[in-house]
């Protein structure tokens, strides 16, 4: 199973690619939905041995992260009517690259960490910088997109992030404790979808930047 | 002369004979996937010839370099031809560094190109020229990161090295890493030899053109050397790409000039199958997918130097 683990890295870090350059909601929903899946798969994939433990996790990831969060994240497009992300504060091109410069700093960075998952050079070293690029790549996300729905997706990006970071401690952290942090993000999605639902009610569109001014009545 | 030194000689004339089946390859199968038959594949062989047998127009207000714009583009191209290991293991000449040669001989091409379609002075030639030089100036940043990671991952530098014997050993421990390079390139491929989803190269619109439009007051003959120099470079680094994807350079000498052939074929096709799956992107759209290919080559590049 380890030698999976390289090219699955490798597609996360694609489908953060194709999220960061598509102006297009619903293909970051669902290159969201493919990383999700990934995940899952290489949470199985990073044990030794491939235990009952390891794989309802997997599977518990496959479930939240690229069926029912997508699902919702779709549903809440629906009642919000958005198709394309508009004016994101920087175009399509330099978050590209951005995400390009972030990849490069990451494995910079992680370099000089001590090494938690595998030795330096191994697939598995291979893990911390890229949790580290999809964490930084979802802030980009979150930071330069205006829609709130595309924010959601980068906030889930950050969390893939983070996610990924956990898998290089998968025999030390308890299964309990990973189940919790999915539980987390899925209540975490919930309320933010209901929240988007209600900016769009109130203002007839979901751009953040309404939410700047501050009403008094 | 041994076969040894003869295969990079007979690689590059079988590049140089073969090269207008590639377009023609690309376009027949675009047409059959679209449900037509579509022109033979040797249609570029007959246009060339029936061009060679025209007289020549020029007009009034194009001057003395207008009319070497042909052949130095010609030669520009078939001396970066020069530089790349066509069959698979050595290039006629080699130099360190020579990957800077390779990248500005494709560049000096079309700096000639674009000088010819100034001096007509006419604004729709303008036009084309500045969107093929505004693309270009993005292209040759992602040309350079491929080729810096091809040759990290070879500690090599000139283009003989990095994409002869010494990648192929490479394969095997760095895949993923190749693999994106390798996709990057194509990416700039299509992007340099103006084929979808950058510019479509059957377009009749002026308006949309990018490269066609460059070359509208050329006729004849002229015509002709362009549209065979532009065939060579489609070949030349599909030839190149086809080299990192499949390192051939164990083979015997004649097995390399079969799998030049087929490469070359093989590479029409997969033109075709992309042009004729993705539509031709909006001109604001092109500076991404380039940027794409970009990012894909860097994430190459981080990947080696790991």
């Amino acid at each position: 199973m380890h030698s999976l683990i390289e090219p699955l890295l490798l597609a996360v870090v694609l489908t953060t690619f194709a999220v960061l350059g598509t102006s297009r909601v619903t293909a970051c929903v669902r290159m969201l939905a493919v990383q999700g899946a990934l995940l899952g798969v290489l949470s199985v994939a990073v044990e030794r041995h491939v235990s009952p433990h390891a794989v309802a996790l997997g599977a518990g990831t496959v479930v939240i992260k690229a069926l029912v969060l997508p699902w919702f994240l779709r549903w809440a497009m629906r009642e919000a009517s958005v198709r394309r992300e508009v004016e994101p504060a920087i175009g399509y091109m330099a978050s590209l690259l951005l995400g390009a410069v972030v990849v490069g700093l990451s494995f910079a960075v992680a370099s000089r960490l001590p090494a938690v998952g595998g030795e330096q050079g191994t697939a598995a070293g291979l893990l911390v910088p890229i949790a580290l690029a999809t964490l930084l790549s979802g802030f980009v996300v979150l930071i330069t997109r205006s829609k709130a729905i595309t924010q959601v997706v980068g906030y889930l990006m950050l969390e893939n992030g983070v996610y990924l970071f956990g898998l290089t401690l998968v025999d030390r952290i308890s299964f309990l404790v990973e189940v919790g942090v999915l539980l987390d993000v899925f209540v975490a999605v919930f309320i933010m979808g209901i929240v988007v639902f209600h900016i769009n009610r109130e203002f007839d569109s979901i751009s953040a930047a309404n939410l700047v001014e501050l009403k008094e009545s | 002369m041994t076969p040894e030194t003869a295969t990079p000689v007979v690689a590059l004339l079988l590049t140089l004979v073969l090269a207008p089946l590639v377009p023609g390859v690309a376009t027949r199968t675009r047409a059959l996937l679209t449900g037509r038959r579509g022109s033979p594949v040797w249609q570029l062989y007959a246009d060339l010839w029936k061009l060679s047998r025209r007289g020549i127009v020029y007009a009034r207000v194009t001057s003395a370099p207008f009319r070497l714009v042909p052949i130095a583009a010609l030669g520009s191209v078939v001396a970066a031809a020069l530089l790349v290991p066509l069959d698979g293991r050595a290039s006629i000449f080699a130099f360190p560094g020579d990957i800077v040669a390779f990248a500005y001989a494709l560049a000096l091409a079309r700096f000639v190109l674009v000088l010819g379609a100034l001096d007509t002075g006419s604004s729709f030639e303008g036009m084309g020229a500045s969107r093929e030089v505004t693309f270009a100036a993005l292209v040759e940043f992602a040309l350079f990161v491929s080729l810096a990671a091809l040759s990290v991952a070879t500690h090599q530098l000139s283009l003989s090295g990095l994409a002869g014997a010494p990648l192929a050993e490479r394969w095997t421990s760095a895949t993923p890493a190749l693999g994106m390079v390798a996709a990057g390139l194509f990416i700039l491929l299509l992007a340099e030899c103006s084929r979808s989803p950058v510019d479509d190269p059957t377009t009749h619109l002026e308006l949309t053109m990018i490269h066609e439009v460059m070359i509208l007051d050329h006729s004849g003959p002229d015509l002709g050397v362009i549209l065979y120099a532009s065939s060579v470079k489609l070949s030349v680094l599909a030839a190149l790409v086809a080299r990192i994807v499949w390192p051939v350079a164990r083979l015997a000498p004649a097995a390399r000039l079969g799998a030049l052939a087929a490469a070359l074929v093989l590479m029409g096709v997969l033109v075709g199958v992309v042009e004729s799956s993705m539509a031709r992107l909006k001109l604001p759209k092109v500076p991404l997918y380039i940027a794409s290919g970009a990012a894909l080559s860097a994430l190459g590049l981080v990947l080696l130097l790991r």
